[in-house]
Parts: C-alpha cells; sequence; structure tokens
C-alpha cells in the first residue's frame, strides 16, 4: 500500500477559531484536487477546520538543520528584540 | 389512510432506505485494509461511516437496528440490487458509488424540501451524500480520461453495473417523491460525467424482464447472501456480546 508513485502534498488547515493557516501533517495525492479531498478526510474529520490549503512538497523550500546554529542561534541573546518590555493596552487582540 | 397503514407505508419507505445505506456501508466497509493506497482507504470508510449513521437513524425508526441488521434473513431486505454487488476492482465500486450517490443526492435534496418523516434526516444526510457523489464523479474522470487500463476497467464496470440501474425509480411506498423526474434528472447528470471523462454511455436495458430489479420486493443476487452471512454471523454466534 506504500508502492505509490503518487506526489506528497503538505495540508495546512485554518481551525475554526484560528485566523492562519497551520500545517496539519502530510498525504500522497494524484493531483491537487485529490489532495484537497483527501485532506478533508484525514485532517478535518472532527470539525477541526473551515479552511484547507494544499501545497505541493517539492514547492516548500527548507532551512537546513546543518546551518541551524548560523539561522537562529544569534538571535537568542537580543532580548531588546523582543517586546516584552511594555504592557500590553486593554482590548488588542490577537497579540 | 389510516394511522396504522400511514406507520405501515411510512416502515416500508424507511427499510427501503436504511437498508441501501446499510448494505452499501458493508460492502464499503470489506475494502478496509485492501485499498489500493491508504487515503483512498480512508475516504472510503468514510463514507461507509456516512452511510452507516443513516442506516441507524432509519433502521430506528422501524424497531431494534441490532434486531434489524442481524437477525432478518435475505428474503427481508428491502435494498436495490445494485447496492449489494461485490466491489470488484476499484472501477467497479466508483461505478456502483456513481451510481449510486447521485441517485441518493437527487432523493435526500426531494425529500429534504418536502414536509414528510424524513425531512430530518434528509437534510442532514444531503450534505454527506453530495461528497460522496463528487467523490465518484471525480474518480469517474480520472480512471476513464486516464490510463488506458483505467479507461478500459472503468469502461466495463459502468457497463457491467447499468442493468441495476432502473430499480432506483420504481415507487417506494411512503417517499413522497417524483421517481420520473428524478430518473430524468439522474440520466442527465450521469450522461454528462460519463462524456466527460471519455466513456460510452452504456446502451443496455436498465428496466424489462432480463434486466436486475427485485431487490425492493425482497429479491437479491447470488453474493447477497455470502455478504450477509459475513455481516451477520458474529452476532449470531454471540447473541448479545457488547465491547
Amino acid at each position: 500500500m506504500t508502492n505509490t508513485d503518487w506526489p506528497l502534498w503538505e495540508v495546512f488547515v485554518r481551525s475554526r477559531r484560528g485566523l492562519s493557516h497551520t500545517h496539519a501533517g502530510s498525504l500522497h495525492a494524484p493531483d491537487a484536487e485529490f489532495a484537497l479531498r483527501n485532506a478533508r478526510d484525514l485532517y478535518t474529520r472532527r470539525g477541526e477546520g473551515v479552511s484547507i490549503w494544499v501545497v505541493p512538497s517539492s514547492a516548500i523550500t527548507a532551512s537546513s538543520p546543518d546551518e541551524k546554529d548560523p539561522f537562529f542561534e544569534p538571535a537568542a541573546d537580543k532580548p531588546y528584540r523582543h517586546p516584552t518590555f511594555y504592557e500590553i493596552p486593554e482590548g488588542v487582540k490577537h497579540l | 389512510m389510516t394511522a396504522p397503514e400511514t406507520a405501515a407505508v411510512a416502515t416500508t419507505a424507511a427499510l427501503a432506505l436504511g437498508d441501501d445505506a446499510l448494505v452499501l456501508s458493508h460492502r464499503l466497509g470489506e475494502w478496509a485494509g485492501h485499498a489500493p493506497v491508504l487515503e483512498e482507504e480512508v475516504a472510503l470508510a468514510n463514507i461507509a461511516l456516512d452511510l452507516l449513521g443513516q442506516a441507524r437513524v432509519l433502521l430506528s425508526t422501524v424497531g431494534d437496528e441490532d434486531e434489524l441488521a442481524y437477525l432478518r434473513e435475505e428474503r427481508a431486505f428491502r435494498n436495490l440490487q445494485l447496492v449489494e454487488q461485490p466491489n470488484g476492482d476499484f472501477a467497479h465500486t466508483i461505478a456502483r458509488q456513481l451510481y449510486f450517490s447521485t441517485y441518493q443526492h437527487l432523493l435526500y435534496a426531494e425529500l429534504a424540501a418536502a414536509d414528510g418523516p424524513f425531512a430530518g434526516l434528509a437534510a442532514k444526510a444531503v450534505k454527506e451524500v453530495a461528497y460522496h457523489r463528487d467523490h465518484a464523479e471525480q474518480w469517474t474522470l480520472r480512471l476513464g480520461d486516464g490510463t488506458e487500463t483505467g479507461h478500459e476497467r472503468m469502461q466495463r464496470a459502468c457497463t457491467a453495473l447499468w442493468r441495476f440501474t432502473g430499480e432506483m425509480f420504481q415507487r417506494v411506498d411512503g417517499l413522497d417523491v417524483d421517481p420520473a423526474g428524478m430518473e430524468t434528472a439522474w440520466l442527465e447528470s450521469v450522461r454528462a460525467v460519463l462524456h466527460r471523462a471519455t466513456l460510452t454511455v452504456p446502451e443496455g436495458p436498465r428496466t424489462g424482464a432480463w434486466t436486475a430489479g427485485a431487490g425492493r420486493q425482497g429479491v437479491h443476487t447470488e453474493s447477497f447472501g455470502r455478504m450477509l452471512a459475513e455481516m451477520q454471523h458474529l452476532h449470531r454466534s454471540h447473541p448479545g456480546a457488547s465491547w
């Protein structure tokens, strides 16, 4: 059953309360239309979502684990970049 | 009509619709562990569960759902002969889905719009069935208009099951729908899908002496007995067993 030459797709689901699509997982499908339908069956059966995106996995460029340190390490010791020094005004949502 | 007569008519209709859903659900469930790919296996199981849910609601209006599903003899089932046909290859399963889901979608849309005893169930189920229909149409297009093998198998399946499609438009007591109008809409829709899939619309008869069509009267085809034996044997061997 794993012997399929169908391409791999990444699935992004926007939940009922969410504002953005979140990565849910991946699946195999022959084309985009079927990837959407398979995603509906695999990832939204219990009412998790109101919108689905599917993206061919091959279209995604990912950062390399080998470059992890040069990429992300320098950000860790610069606390002034984090907006933690002021209070959030009342009434501001989604922050 | 007196009250008992009305109730008997509603029972006839609920059994017909409930048995269609139950039997097709079981057939689709037989794909579990055998589907060509995991994603499709989940899709078929999902459709099977939708149908099982419909069957439970419908059979519960008639009596005890377990007794009806597990303890009735073959001749007491009122499902269409179409839904009891074996899964065959994947193309046969899809052709069966295309023919039945198109019919069920038209039927439930009418029942949902009418003010009858099935309006509530139909209003909920019609959304499920719209998806089943879409699933079958998408696969018919891809198999028919895909590879040579896919085309050949899909054509064979559409032709083989064609003779079971006339039965869907017999009048059923208690169903306040227009079978002739539904049949016209069904033919139009199925023909359009087959044309788009580059398949030939079968020319054989859909009703008449040499075609199928007595499932609603309790007459079933050969493979149905074996299917029932498998579906019922656990309950019959261990009455009252529970998880």
